[in-house]
């Protein structure tokens, strides 16, 4: 059902390894042609949350119109086509990410449930007082506190890699800090504040050879570049649905599938048994024993839409367009007198982070959203890298391949007219 | 909505000049406020003789809605019996809250708010309302002896 909507609504020729036309691309997304506050709308908040292209909501739409039933319970017809359509999306994911078995792919609400997953189920297994788990100081908050949670259970300690001021790790710490005791690195893939591409491949290296496991949060990094789970041999890697123009509520976790085997039921429920009694109850295999209660169903098939959209397009194609309108608008923005960029990694993806002059980032959010551009002010869950850098809050203006060079161009003056309606400074 | 009925220039003047933005010495109590969406911090000092407001002060930091607010509070305040302090707060939340139609509001001119109704144009930004309101709250935590950190989120 889904190849067939997508083939009616969306304007993009599949995947030839040809230049991105954006403007096609543009059309496949609805929202982008509204206007706001009497502008048309620029959005450059992807980095909260993607839109959807016509494909996806048609998925949902057409799920839930034509072929929506429970899945994994009825003899009937509906039941089976749900169910076809839902392990369709995971076979998806599987093969976006490269994992080798559809067993290693969990579906659960976002990357934060993830990782509270691998935390609660792996980590309770796994870890007892005075063993230690590595993150690094540009975490957002999902990848820090499920952390300090299991600590506090299990008196295990939370060591932070720290950053520099360009905003990349310090990998040389990294060596100090691994130890004995370390049985966990859970590491932020690309930074939602920063923009960082982080060396994951090599930390993961390092990692393995003493024994350590590693978590990659992929929320950011996803809907940037390809994503190889087997070349990266991370044991967990998780991502959101809603950061790849999918639905919200829906995530992946990927596990190594003997890992996963070797780990207890984190919640308990329909689908994760395959036999209750009140005496003993009999957990189900992989990937279900993690998927207790009745999943959701439209949020994997959108999820699995989303994929087939972006593969489409092809993700090195979307690299590459979106490297070269990075790299055009942080040139621009440098020239803007009063605008200091936070972070500077050589290596980075998606996200622009600044100040601007004295004028307090939430002044400046409220000025361009008049003009009709949607930017992220605040410290974007990730409050301690804004302290790394003494700062309350940056403004961040978050691309994807659906904005132009034109629309950076519009929050390049929408800072002029900040400076007009809160003064000199 | 207007971006010039929001950032008035006696606000944006506040901001960058803030009134008694220093700490109270000898202090009787003090509350400490946060909007942990946008990073508003924000510290109230009062000193009370009996019932009234013997000094007040502020220090934080901030977006211009909240520095401005903060700094306008404090010259307002100064003096008022507590009484009084708690009749301004309610009605500054009515102002910016927007309860009231503003056309009725500008027809009056004993408002207890005196130069605080430059802010009534902050209900037009719903999602700025926190920013003014959060220093009055923290007050209010101050006045009621509260140690409990404030946030209006």
């Amino acid at each position: 059902m889904n190849t067939v909507a997508e083939t009616a609504r969306s304007s993009i020729p599949p995947a030839s390894g040809a230049k991105l036309d954006v403007q096609a691309v543009r059309c496949d997304f609805p929202i982008l042609s509204r206007t706001l506050n009497g502008h048309p709308l620029v959005y450059l908040d992807n980095a909260a949350s993607t839109q959807r292209p016509n494909p996806v909501i048609d998925a949902i739409g057409c799920l839930y119109r034509e072929n929506y039933a429970n899945i994994h319970r009825g003899v009937h017809a509906l039941s089976q086509i749900s169910t076809r359509l839902y392990e369709e999306s995971r076979e998806k994911v599987r093969a976006f990410l490269n994992a080798s078995a559809r067993q290693e792919i969990i579906f659960t609400r976002g990357t934060t449930e993830s990782i509270n997953l691998v935390a609660q189920s792996w980590g309770r297994a796994n870890l007892s007082a005075d063993d230690e788990i590595i993150i690094s100081h540009m975490e957002h908050h999902s990848n820090i506190v499920p952390w300090q949670i299991l600590c506090e259970q299990t008196g295990a300690k939370l060591h932070v890699l720290p950053i520099t001021d360009h905003g990349t790790l310090v990998m040389e710490e990294l060596d100090r800090m691994i130890n004995a005791r370390t049985r966990l690195i859970s590491l932020v893939h690309v930074s939602n504040a920063l923009g960082t591409i982080n060396p994951v491949k090599a930390v993961i290296e390092k990692a393995h050879h003493l024994g350590i496991r590693v978590l990659i949060d992929g929320a950011q990094a996803v809907a940037h570049m390809p994503v190889d789970v087997e070349d990266l041999d991370c044991d967990f890697y998780c991502f959101s649905g809603h950061k790849i123009f999918g639905p919200t509520g829906i995530g992946v976790l990927y596990g190594k599938a003997d890992i996963l085997e070797s780990m207890p039921p984190w919640q308990g429920g329909g689908d994760m048994i395959s036999s209750v009694t009140f005496e003993k109850t009999t957990y189900n295999e992989l990937p279900y024993r993690f998927e207790a209660g009745t999943p959701n169903i439209a949020g994997v098939v959108g999820l699995g839409t989303a994929l087939d959209y972006v593969n489409r397009i092809g993700l090195e194609s979307i690299m590459h367009y979106e490297l070269e309108l990075l790299s055009d608008f942080i040139t621009k923005l440098k020239r803007v007198e009063g605008v200091r960029l936070v972070g500077s990694a050589p290596c980075r993806a998606g996200v622009v982070s600044f100040v601007f002059g004295e004028f307090h980032p939430h002044d400046v959010g409220t000025i361009l959203d008049q003009e009709g551009i949607a930017v992220r002010t605040g410290h974007h869950c990730a409050q301690p890298v804004m302290d790394r850098f003494g700062l309350p809050a940056t403004i961040r203006a978050s691309i994807s391949f659906y904005n132009t060079v034109e629309e950076c161009d519009v929050l390049i003056s929408g800072l002029t007219r900040v400076r007009e309606y809160l003064g000199q400074d | 909505m207007d971006l010039r009925e929001l950032y008035q220039q006696v606000i944006l003047d506040h901001n960058r000049n803030p009134r008694n933005f220093r700490e109270v010495e000898p202090c009787d109590c003090s509350a400490d406020g946060e909007n942990p969406l946008c990073g508003d911090k924000i510290t109230i000092f009062l000193s009370m003789d009996r019932d009234t407001v013997k000094d007040i002060a502020f220090q934080g930091a901030g977006c211009a809605i909240c520095m401005a607010s903060a700094s306008m509070m404090t010259e307002r305040l100064r003096g008022c019996e507590r009484t009084e302090a708690e009749a301004i707060f309610e009605e500054f939340h009515t102002l910016v809250t927007g309860v009231e139609e503003l056309d009725n509001r500008k027809n009056r001119t004993d408002s207890i708010l005196e130069k605080l109704e430059v802010f009534s144009g902050v209900r037009e930004f719903p999602v700025r309302v926190k920013c003014a309101s959060l220093p009055w709250h923290t007050f209010k935590a101050a006045l009621d002896n509260s140690s409990k950190k404030v946030t209006t989120e």
